[in-house]
């Protein structure tokens, strides 16, 4: 069925009427979460008792509101610091990887690509327990070996980071690698002919080209990063990372500080996709 | 190969190699040589197959294991089910600005962390939740309904959390599908169901294939939304290896279930793309 194909008119109302249920589906949950961190009760859920600010500004009990919540600003702050190590990573190895497919062709590389794909089909939990196995081996081991007490080995923010980078670098790969491919060679070689050092080549010519495609990896990176929960479960230490100091409060029941911070998230990647596609059409 | 090239080349794979090799290949030997220790005293291991037998024997961990593929599989086929003719009118229905902003619209969900979205359900769900309530409201139920805590509720968390990652390669592959093909499909007598059959589906089926991998792994991986919203009886296999890595400290046990739910999906996904003559380079990458 396609629109220059007429079709009985129940048949099209019908399909449109599917279509805007879908996505009544998919904003119902979201729509939920944000209205109810305006509820002025001690519970996210029915009956509505009045419109208030307090879950965000509210600083005496029992209304207090994220910006006087210790706790979820500092784990907001350990997401963060999280999210920017490991986007900074993953751009850096995913651009080096880039080039590494593109500009070359040597033997296994084939072999190599499909590789460089397997920690998108390892599920998260466990990639999160074999690191987490072989990080405390190797840190008993040299414990063991020379009483060294390596504390980055043990469950925390560094082992987080390795754990989360370990598959955010594909995804980096691939966008910046897409980008590469439709890259026209020849104005690299122009610049070669001006006399241009190949280094110079590409720090003024390729680079700048890739800068959207990097900025996109890096808002990409950021975001899976601070949405992460399977991996970083498995990794975190005594700091957690937001996903993990909510779930943890979600638990013990929840209140609407939590829809709170849930709105505040979803405004936050709202804007970093803004920003995204604004870099992204840019370089079109 | 040049010197200045052989150069080059080895600097851009150092990085590869090392993340490949420290932070995938390695863990995953060291956690395969875990499942295979027994453990006999204090700091005392053997090599045995212990923990896979414990695995086989112990009736609850193969249920769960099979229960928890079981309900992937159906998580997956309803996503895709419910994602097709979504992706079909997105692509083809919808022109321009429409179809920008329509699948646009179908990415906002997913750009805020699942914990936010299973929470959503939890309040959309739970006995005091709209749901309930607009049911007594409208006079369908006498008193509250608790619709949490169950399988049906886990179905609808893994549904929706998987729809982004089936809608975006459909659209992309429905998109390449030009008019043209479907017109030839009607002029030469086929009806609505024919075409789908014979032209839609084939076109399509790198799409399908690459967004049920990708779905499959993820119901299979999940752990927040079994937790969040099934109940006491609805394990889920994650569960169990975060109960005994975190909670028991038992990591032998833990490492050969973790290396069960890798063999399963590896196995799954491997079969997928034999049955439907795909690669990996082609759907993923």
């Amino acid at each position: 069925m396609i629109p220059s194909i007429p079709q009985p008119k129940v048949l099209t109302i019908g399909y449109a009427a599917y279509v805007t249920l879908f996505f009544v589906f998919l904003a119902l949950p979201l729509i939920v979460v944000a209205s109810f961190a305006f509820n002025d009760s001690q519970f996210p859920s029915l009956p509505w008792e009045g419109f208030t600010w307090n879950w965000f500004f509210g600083d005496e009990r029992p209304m207090i509101g994220v910006f006087h919540e210790r706790s979820i600003l500092r784990a907001i702050g350990t997401s963060v610091f999280v999210a920017v190590g490991v986007s900074a990573l993953s751009v850096a190895v995913g651009l080096s990887n880039a080039f590494l497919f593109n500009r070359y062709t040597f033997r296994g590389q084939g072999v190599l690509y499909v590789l460089m794909l397997l920690p998108l089909v390892i599920p998260g939990i466990v990639l999160g327990i074999s690191i987490l196995v072989a990080s405390s081996r190797v840190a008993n081991g040299l414990w063991d070996g020379f009483r060294w007490d390596v504390e980055a080995l043990r469950p925390g923010l560094t082992l987080v980071i390795l754990g989360q980078f370990s598959f955010i670098t594909t995804i980096a790969t691939l966008v910046i690698g897409a980008r590469l491919q439709k890259f026209d060679r020849t104005l690299e070689e122009a610049a070669l002919n001006l006399g241009a050092g190949k280094l110079t080549a590409i720090r003024t010519i390729t680079l700048p080209y890739l800068a959207p495609a990097m900025i996109g990896a890096f808002v990409v990176a950021f975001l899976m990063s601070f949405e992460n929960f399977n991996t970083t479960l498995m990794l975190v230490g005594s700091d957690a990372p937001l996903t993990i100091a909510m779930f943890d409060r979600l638990k013990e029941g929840s209140t609407p500080l939590l829809n709170a911070v849930s709105l505040l998230l979803m405004l936050g990647s709202s804007c970093l996709a803004l920003v995204m596609i604004f870099f992204q059409k840019r370089g079109r | 190969m040049r010197r200045e090239a052989k150069l080059g080349l080895a600097l851009l794979l150092t990085p590869l190699a090392l993340w490949l090799s420290l932070l995938i290949f390695i863990p995953h030997i060291d956690l395969f040589l875990v499942s295979l220790r027994e453990r006999v005293g204090v700091g005392k291991y053997e090599l045995s197959f212990a923990n896979y037998l414990t695995f086989f024997n112990e009736p609850l961990y193969l249920w769960t294991f099979m229960r928890t593929a079981v309900m992937s599989i159906l998580a997956t086929m309803l996503t895709l089910l419910i994602a097709f003719p979504v992706s079909y009118y997105i692509a083809k229905m919808v022109k321009g600005r429409m179809q920008a902003a329509l699948f646009l619209l179908c990415l906002v969900p997913f750009w805020v962390s699942e914990l936010v979205r299973t929470f959503g359900w939890m309040i959309l769900l739970r006995e005091t939740g709209i749901i309930s309530n607009v049911l007594q409201y409208a006079g369908l139920a006498s008193g509250p309904v608790e619709m949490l805590y169950n399988d049906a509720a886990i179905m609808v968390g893994l549904v929706y959390t998987s729809m982004l990652f089936m809608v975006v390669p459909l659209v992309t592959t429905l998109e390449s599908l030009s008019d043209e093909v479907v017109e030839a499909g009607y002029d030469l007598g086929g009806n609505g169901v024919s075409v789908l059959r014979e032209i839609i589906i084939p076109h399509a089926m790198p799409g399908i294939v690459s967004g049920c991998i990708v779905v499959f792994m993820l119901c299979l991986g999940n752990y927040l939304t079994p937790t969040m919203l099934g109940g006491k009886e609805s394990l889920w296999f994650t569960e169990l290896i975060y109960s005994q890595f975190i909670v028991r400290f038992n990591w032998e046990l833990g490492a050969a279930f973790g290396f069960m739910l890798l063999i399963l999906s590896s196995l799954i996904v491997w079969g997928m793309l034999r049955l439907t003559g795909q690669s990996l380079e082609k759907t993923m990458g």
